[in-house]
């Protein structure tokens, strides 16, 4: 009998079982951090469990443990399927997820030990950045090199995003990491001063960019048609808002850094661009929730595309809130407060996260040979606690940092501050006590997807291997 | 910034902004023989069912990306965004924070002009002055000696009797316009272990504190031969070169036999800084007067020209007597 080709399913069931972990792990640190602001005795004295040193973690394991695996799950899974192909190299694929794992690991353990070049989202030491650098190129030789032997000739829209996404983070690695260490643990930046704030938020911005943007927004271009049973809605459009997102998205990084030693013309032009990306933005939305329009009834039994609505509409809210938080008079208000912890939250939960859970439920029974979840009821639980949480915690960070803002610029006809700084995080208790509950409900959520996963797991077949699909012919 | 580098700037802007609207525009238009949009997909299909319409942009969509564009170069013209391009309005964000600064400034002028001309006492005892005052101690001064002005380790306390500088009006005045270094040695090497352990007991003995008495009674020795320099020979400090008084309750450090010795051992280094430069002398003036009311009264009588133990003497009196008054109210 003639050896059938299968997809290689299991990196991406390695990689969709880790996002559960890590999902868990990254925000169970992040309610400890919010639990801290609240009550500053749980860390307990002692330094490893100090605000300082968890919240780099928190950061760490949810963008890039949490986020990272999804990502790493969908497109393996998103390229093979629409390639019509194997991955390229089994051993590489492997190499990519063990590695990435080992990334991980070493960052929760450097990280607490307050090793850390102190540049946000990139705190990993030079070693561990190495590695990430080696891992991401091999992870790219896998994802092109599948591309390259597809057996179909339209590369789907789903892969430009992944594309896109693989090769800026590669290089907004490397030109960010760039330093120069003196120990194993310790090193120096290659840039200085106000160079090396502007590199930092060149990659910080456009991280949130191509890996938070246009990596979640291929794993929508695949995950919301298949669910909903309709063809993507615009071909055009999504050619249109691809070219323009990742051209005008590399602009946006100086509205990081409006009212510094930046000079007024980087501030400016980092502000005309954000305000330009709103419509390019808007573009993946329009496309999302217009492939879900006539497959609206699907929304009353299916909690899965209820994940993905819902993740759209953040994004969109996400998006509209970026480029008016980039103004520099609305950025004078909102800088430094916790209205950009709402903003990024709105964003890192309510789309990030959630059209990531989407997509794993929609994956992961598919990945065990089975054609759903255990149990649909738990997901609908989990999508109302986690989009009920997040409500909880973007809509009381918007009313604290607006606050904040507030309190800080108003004075006094002798032309002191009305407010002392600990006055206005006297006032801000309240709101963090209300993030800290947002956050336990979004957390209570991925344990129920945990239980649901494992249910499912177990109950998966024994036979899982897929046989590769012929490509139609059109 | 040379002409360029300018002119890379807006080269390359316009490249991404002509770029970006050009493609929406040509894609907005149907071509040459394209099938209505809606009813037939692409024609490509992958993995299965997974298919594409080809809808036309949404019109109110292209409309916000040609109003956002509209806007950016609009604001281009009038603020300065292109390389060495001024901007039409002249903003800088220097000189946005110079006239609310200004702005602020004068119409606070004529208040600051009727406090210029009373006296610290007429100050102290002015309702407005004291509001602002207060501010001006929220903004400036609490964050290092606390909203109370009750201290913190390494801040000294502004509500008791105990100057480290000296308590007059001149001398406030100047800790806070000129601000104050308070250095003290480390002491370590020259006493030895012994000679630390010494001191440490004689100082313990000054304020009433147990100590061993022939650790003490050996320690007095040397105190008076190394520490009495600044610290008095009696203890008392000095309040010209900032020598604490180590005879009272009154500890910047804390006074338990620990951080003697950590003091004694390694010294200590601590810093007032400056306000005048930042403040301006009717703010610092201001908070004179402030910090004056604060503590319990001073001596009537301040001996203008007098060796300074003898200030230092009467004012401990006058001090503690003060002390046990706000305590017996």
């Amino acid at each position: 009998m003639e050896r059938v080709e299968t997809y290689n399913d299991k990196v991406v069931r390695q990689f969709a079982i880790m996002t559960v972990v890590w999902g868990i792990v990254g925000m169970l640190v992040g309610v400890i951090i919010a639990a801290q602001l609240l009550w500053p005795a749980l860390n307990f004295d002692v330094p490893w469990l100090t605000y300082s040193r968890l919240r780099p973690l928190h950061t760490n394991a949810v963008i890039f443990a949490f986020g990272g695996s999804a990502l790493f799950a969908a497109s393996y899974y998103v390229v093979q399927r629409t390639c019509h192909v194997r991955l390229f190299s089994d051993k590489l694929a492997a190499f990519t997820f063990w590695g990435w794992q080992l990334i991980i690991v070493l960052a929760a353990v450097t990280l607490p030990l307050g090793i850390t070049t102190s540049k946000e989202y990139a705190e990993l030491e030079w070693p561990i950045d190495v590695l990430i650098a080696v891992v991401w190129v091999v992870y790219a030789v896998v994802f092109f090199g599948t591309i390259a032997k597809r057996r179909i000739k339209h590369i789907y829209v789903a892969n430009w995003f992944f594309a896109a996404y693989i090769i800026t983070i590669a290089v907004l690695h490397i030109g960010n990491s760039a330093a120069l260490p003196v120990s194993l643990t310790k090193s120096y930046s290659a840039y200085a001063g106000t160079v090396d704030a502007m590199v930092q938020w060149w990659y910080g911005h456009n991280a949130v960019g191509f890996f938070l943007t246009a990596g979640f927004l291929g794993m929508m271009y695949y995950f919301v048609p298949k669910q909903a049973g309709r063809p993507v809605y615009s071909y055009r459009l999504s050619v249109v808002h691809f070219w323009s997102l990742i051209a005008i998205y590399m602009w946006a990084g100086p509205h990081h850094l409006h009212y510094t030693t930046l000079p007024d013309w980087a501030q400016t032009l980092g502000m005309v661009f954000s305000v330009m990306l709103l419509a390019p933005s808007w573009g993946g939305m329009i496309n999302g929730i217009m492939t879900l329009s006539g497959a609206w009834h699907k929304l009353r039994t299916d909690p899965i595309l209820k994940f993905m609505i819902v993740s759209l509409s953040f994004y969109g809210m996400s998006t509209f809130e970026g480029p008016m938080m980039s103004i520099k008079t609305v950025n004078a208000l909102s800088h430094y407060t916790d209205w950009t912890i709402g903003h990024v939250h709105s964003g890192a939960l309510g789309w990030v996260a959630m059209i990531s859970v989407g997509s794993m439920y929609a994956l992961i029974p598919r990945l065990y040979g089975r054609t759903e979840m255990y149990s649909t009821k738990l997901i609908d639980v989990h999508f109302w606690t986690t989009t009920i949480g997040i409500v909880l915690y973007v809509a009381s960070m918007w009313i604290a940092g607006v606050m904040q803002g507030l309190m800080w610029r108003a004075t006094n006809a002798d032309g002191t501050l009305t407010y002392t700084f600990i006055e206005s995080l006297a006032a801000t208790y309240p709101y963090y006590a209300v993030r800290l509950l947002g956050g336990l409900l979004v957390l209570g959520g991925m344990f129920i997807m945990a239980y649901n996963v494992i249910k499912t797991v177990a109950g998966g077949a024994a036979r899982r291997d897929v046989p590769v699909m012929a490509p139609a012919h059109a | 910034m040379s002409t360029g580098w300018t002119l890379f700037i807006v080269i390359i802007t316009a490249i991404n902004v002509v770029g970006a609207t050009w493609l929406m525009w040509a894609s907005s238009r149907r071509a040459p023989g394209e099938k209505a949009p809606g009813a037939e997909t692409t024609g490509h299909t992958w993995d299965g069912d997974l298919a594409e319409y080809n809808n036309p942009l949404p019109r109110w969509w292209l409309w916000l990306f040609y109003g956002s564009v509209v806007f950016s170069l609009a604001y281009l013209v009038l603020f300065p965004g292109l390389g060495s391009w001024k901007g039409t309005l002249g903003w800088t964000q220097e000189g946005q924070w110079q006239k609310e600064v200004e702005a602020a400034e004068l119409a606070a002028a004529p208040m600051f002009e009727r406090f210029s001309r009373m006296s610290f006492a007429e100050l102290g005892a002015d309702a407005d002055a004291m509001r602002v005052a207060r501010n001006l101690y929220a903004n400036h001064c609490a964050m290092c000696h606390g909203s109370d002005a009750r201290g913190a380790i390494g801040f000294p306390n502004l509500t008791n009797a105990d100057w480290q500088w000296g308590g007059t009006e001149d001398a406030v005045y100047a800790t806070i316009a000129y601000g104050r270094i308070g250095a003290m040695p480390p002491w370590g090497e020259v006493l030895g272990p012994d000679g630390v352990e010494e001191v440490v007991a004689y100082t313990l003995t000054l304020s009433g504190q147990q100590a061993p008495a022939d650790l003490a009674a050996a320690g007095e020795a040397r105190f008076q031969m190394i520490c009495s320099a600044c610290h008095g020979l009696d203890g008392k400090g000095m309040q010209v070169v900032g020598g604490p008084n180590l005879t009272d309750d009154v500890w910047i450090y804390g006074g338990g036999a620990d951080m003697i010795r950590y003091a004694v051992l390694n010294g200590r280094q601590n810093q007032m800084p400056a306000q005048l430069d930042a403040l301006g002398e009717q703010r610092v003036r201001l908070l004179t007067a402030y910090v004056l009311t604060l503590a319990p009264p001073q001596p009537a009588a301040e001996p203008a020209a007098s060796p300074v133990e003898s200030t230092a003497d009467e004012g401990e009196a006058e001090a503690t007597a003060g002390v046990a008054a706000d305590a017996a109210e």
